[in-house]
């Protein structure tokens, strides 16, 4: 637990003194916001608090979905390995990135729904909040998946692959557009990605529908791919040569 | 503070290290040479619990390598060829949190990098990048890295690659100095076979992954009738150390 603690604060003190990449990872759904948001707004499709919470899952895939980079250093200039020859566990080494990921995520969503409420959102605080937990909770799945990739696959394909592999996962998470929009076929499809419930799950908050079913597959489906991430993430780290 | 028996290594068809048997007492400096693909590495990461045996049993630092690889992990330092330090931190924030992870408090933790650092002549570069070093302080730095938790043993992979011979000799005085000062029991591995000679008690050397002689330096000379320690590997394995090794 200590170590935990330690490792945590090391990676959080090296995230915020590196304003440039914090700022970065967020920028794109920070665009989205002020760039879309506007003429989203006008469209008649949905309002402000629509189009945030498909941003917060946008922001989960670019931020923490992009966390796999840091390990790619670390593994290539040895500093992964001298963190395996301590006694801490491999679960603790892992998770201490993890957390750290989370808490940046934490700091960037609420700056961009900050940034929403001036914009013209208007949205229940203890919606919002609970939102803010259910995007840390998918950031947690996220992270690992990307560690997990960014351990597993050549290095220096880790940055095009992600990047790329995000937009399609985004696009069909109806983060932008409702996917009530959607032809049946991508509607379909769309199911079949995760970010699809949590998009769902974030804008049933948003709209303060606690009791919906969308909110609950939400959870439900957030839970099921942080444990199904850290799960694997674990299992990477725990392979020789990590 | 080793002992292994049959120690194998198989991935997939190939067999890396075919069943070593090593003994090495506290306090010895031991020269652990092979050529390129011999199994040097694979043994060397069996030993520090980075890579797990395919089969045999081994005690390190008086640990179970395979009941007992965190109590190994508390015991042993090791010092990569490609050292630790990320080109761009201060190296004082690595060393702390490093220390930390053994357990030290902040306040001990500093005290320790700061005495350490020393020790090693290396005073005050702390703030300090690793990138901003010469090759004979980053690698000193390396050995700081891996001395934090007080080890008994320390496993040093290649530590004097690429370094001038001046360098390469001050290294070797913190070695010895580590030996008797703190009773630091030393496992290297070396391209460099007057390194092994200067500086082991001990010699071991693999071949095909089977240990092909396990003496000390004079010994394995007198025995192949050899002048240098070239010769005698030339013998043992009929090939240069050298050959085709990254220098």
């Amino acid at each position: 637990m200590t170590a935990l603690a330690v490792l945590t604060g090391h990676y959080l003190r090296v995230s915020f003194g590196n304003k440039f990449s914090l700022v970065f990872s967020a920028l794109q759904p920070f665009l989205y916001l002020v760039l879309f948001g506007p003429l989203f707004d006008r469209s008649g499709v949905g309002s402000w608090a629509v189009l945030v919470p498909g941003l917060l899952v946008q922001l989960g895939l670019t931020s923490a979905g992009m966390a796999g980079f840091t390990i790619v250093f670390d593994q290539r200039f040895g500093v992964l390995e001298r963190l395996r020859v301590t006694p801490v566990s491999r679960v603790t080494l892992l998770l201490g990135r993890v957390l750290r990921d989370s808490v940046v995520l934490l700091v960037q969503a609420t700056a961009i729904i900050v940034a929403a409420y001036a914009l013209g959102l208007r949205a229940p605080v203890a919606g919002v909040l609970a939102a803010l937990l259910l995007t840390t909770v998918l950031s947690v799945g996220m992270a690992s998946l990307s560690y997990t990739a960014a351990l597993t696959m050549r290095q220096e394909l880790f940055a095009p692959v992600m990047s790329t592999v995000v937009v399609p996962l985004m696009l069909l998470s109806g983060a932008l557009l409702p996917m009530s929009l959607a032809p049946a076929w991508l509607d379909v499809v769309s199911r079949l990605t995760p970010f699809r419930y949590a998009v769902e799950g974030l804008r049933a908050l948003f709209a303060g529908s606690y009791a919906s079913s969308a909110l609950l597959w939400g959870v439900v489906v957030s839970l099921a791919f942080a444990v199904l991430g850290v799960t694997l993430g674990t299992r990477r780290f725990q392979r020789e040569n990590a | 503070m080793i002992h292994a028996r049959g120690l194998t290594k198989t991935f997939g068809p190939t067999e890396a290290v075919r069943g070593i048997d090593l003994d090495v007492s506290a306090g010895e400096i031991v020269g652990f040479l092979g050529p390129n693909g011999a199994g040097k590495t694979t043994t060397l990461r069996m030993l520090t619990t980075l890579l797990r045996p395919t089969s045999g049993t081994a005690t390190v630092a008086g640990a179970d390598l395979f009941a007992d690889p965190a109590g190994v992990r508390r015991r042993i330092g090791y010092v990569a060829q490609g050292g630790a330090f990320a080109p761009f931190s201060p190296v004082g924030e690595e060393l702390v949190l490093q220390a930390r992870l053994y357990g030290m408090g902040r306040a001990q933790a500093r005290e320790r990098v700061t005495t350490l650092l020393a020790e090693l002549d290396l005073p005050g570069v702390e703030e300090r990048t690793s990138v901003s070093l010469s090759g004979g302080q980053k690698r000193r730095l390396d050995i700081a890295m891996g001395l934090l938790h007080r080890p008994e043993l320390l496993f040093l992979d290649e530590p004097t690659t690429g370094l001038d011979p001046q360098s390469r000799a001050n290294l070797w005085d913190h070695v010895r100095r580590l030996r008797e000062q703190e009773g630091l029991t030393v496992f290297l591995t070396t391209h460099y076979l007057e390194e092994a000679d200067a500086l082991c008690d001990r010699i071991l050397i693999i071949d095909h992954g089977r240990l092909v002689a396990q003496r000390t330096p004079d010994e394995l000379k007198s025995e192949h009738g050899a002048r240098t320690l070239d010769e005698v590997f030339l013998a043992v394995t009929g090939r240069e150390l050298r050959e085709g090794a990254a220098a």
